[in-house]
């Protein structure tokens, strides 16, 4: 790694007028469990790392009945499955913090360098695009919110603008007869990459779907949203049957490719048996939250 | 211009100064400019564990911490573990468990190990391995690691009764 400055901001607008003075040159620090990786790899250059956790609006967690939980984008994972609202409301997004790395990446990782970062496999995303999160992005001409569906755009590219940063990732409120799930596949227990990963979220009303959201990684270049396998359950029973038809059009979405973790035909196998799954376990959540 | 960092922390209960680049790693900064060699480099990229430190009571992986972020913060090394009056339980139920070969991961071990007791004084086997996937190990194999953990975590206790 070449020599390269360091930035502390402990606001938000200082933090943005360094992105604003050194675009691609500021390297962003939050957990800097995928940043230092890159930088020592030479996979990236950066004049400046602008570590962004002192800042506060990026540091902390927020709940409100209401408005829901408002996870900023830095705040480490340890912090977020021991957050005693996200323990309680939010089970689903616990699935996918505890397992990024093991404990001492959990020490440092953020959901919002995962989101960041944005690889195909990342394994916070498919949780928050079947949730229905929204990021919160400033940048020098003030905010936008947008899904976070929207957010990837191929192996480590996002919408982000050279002076656009991530602030916080903003989960909708709870409701009652709701649960989510994340899952992935992976030749070893933990410390691995997604072979595929699967993220649902379900709304049930009288034994029947209300609503239900399907997100998938590892099977195309970045997490994608499924929105046609659940769109065909709507209004209809929670039984095998239906559950099948999820699992089987989540197949039928991923566009994988064959590499040393997977050929397409395993991966897209996985998508059909994660996906029920990870469905089984949201509908037994939703059912608990009544 | 490139100015060296002074950076100011505490690091086994002592207050201690150094100066570094930004780019250094908190690893790089304990063995090479403080002299702290207890701690190792594996990997270098996060995956191996033998670098663990605690900061603010957290483990994490040294290699992936720059030497600049310990500003105003405490930092707990293998050489933090031992008392001068001797070895801590961990330490002796590793060794008189056979729970090391080469010993190069042994210090990522121990202080996980020291975190996950703290946390949790009576963890099943399934959550140590949990807790310590985070690191490998390339000689000794992993069941006299386990076996280690719940004969330190049986030490721990009888020493509080
Ligand atoms: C040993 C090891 C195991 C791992 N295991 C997993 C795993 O199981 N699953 C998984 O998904 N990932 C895994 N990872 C990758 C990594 O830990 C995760 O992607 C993590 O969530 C990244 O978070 P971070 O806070 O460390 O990000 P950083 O490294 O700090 O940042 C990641 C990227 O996003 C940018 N960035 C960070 N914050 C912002 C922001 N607010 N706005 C704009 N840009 C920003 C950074 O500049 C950088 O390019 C692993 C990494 C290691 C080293
Ligand atoms: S040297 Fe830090 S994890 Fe391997
Ligand atoms: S004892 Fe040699 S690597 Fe563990």
């Amino acid at each position: 790694m070449k020599w390269v400055d360091y930035a502390q901001p402990s606001t938000l607008d200082d933090a943005l007028n360094l992105l604003k003075k050194h675009g691609d040159k500021a390297g962003l620090l939050a957990g800097g469990t995928d940043l230092l990786v890159l930088l020592r790899a030479n996979a990236k250059a950066s004049d400046v790392i602008v570590d962004i956790k002192s800042v506060p609006e990026l540091n902390q967690i927020k709940f409100d009945n209401n408005s829901g939980l408002t996870i900023g984008a830095s705040v480490p994972c340890h912090e977020i499955y021991n957050d005693s609202n996200v323990k309680k409301y939010y089970p689903g997004i616990i699935d996918s913090a505890s397992i990024i790395g093991g404990t001492q990446i959990q020490g440092r990782a953020s959901l919002g360098g995962n989101l960041c970062n944005s690889a195909p496999s990342a394994d916070a995303v498919p949780g928050m695009i079947a949730m229905g999160v929204t990021c919160k992005i400033a940048g020098s001409n003030g905010h936008r919110e947008i899904p976070v569906e929207e957010f990837c755009l191929a192996p480590r590219k996002n919408v982000l603008k050279s002076d656009e940063l991530l602030v916080s990732l903003n989960y909708p409120a709870p409701k009652p007869n709701t649960g989510a799930r994340y899952i992935r596949f992976i030749p070893r227990n933990e410390m691995d990459i997604a072979v595929v990963g699967v993220g649902v979220y379900v709304e049930l009303d009288n034994n029947k779907f209300k609503d239900v959201r399907i997100s998938l990684a590892s099977v195309a270049p970045k997490p994608i949203f499924v929105k046609e396998a659940g769109d065909a359950v709507i209004g209809k029973d929670v039984n095998e049957d239906s559950i099948n038809i999820v699992a089987q059009k989540a197949k039928e979405a991923a566009t994988p490719i064959t590499d040393m973790r997977g050929t397409i035909e395993f991966r897209k196998h996985l998508c059909e048996v994660l996906t029920r799954r990870a469905l089984i376990t949201a509908i037994e959540r939703a059912k608990e939250t009544i | 211009m490139n100015a060296k960092v002074h950076v100011q922390t505490k690091i086994n209960g002592e207050q201690v100064d150094f100066l570094c680049e930004p780019r250094q790693s908190l690893l790089e900064c304990l063995r090479d400019i403080i002299g702290l060699t207890g701690s190792k480099e594996g990997c270098n990229d996060g995956n191996c564990g033998a670098c663990t430190v605690l900061f603010d009571g957290r483990i994490v992986t040294s290699c992936l911490v720059l030497g600049v972020e310990v500003q105003g913060k405490e930092i707990t090394t293998i050489e933090g573990i031992a008392s001068p009056e001797g070895l801590h339980p961990i330490q002796e139920a590793f060794l008189e468990n056979a729970a090391l070969q080469c010993g190069i991961c042994t210090p990522g071990f121990i202080v996980a190990t020291k975190a996950l007791l703290d946390h949790n004084p009576n963890p099943s086997e399934y959550q140590i391995r949990f807790w310590l996937a985070n690191n490998l190990c390339r000689c000794t194999g992993y069941d006299k690691i386990v076996l280690a953990v719940q004969d330190a975590a049986g030490r721990l206790a009888a020493s509080k009764n």
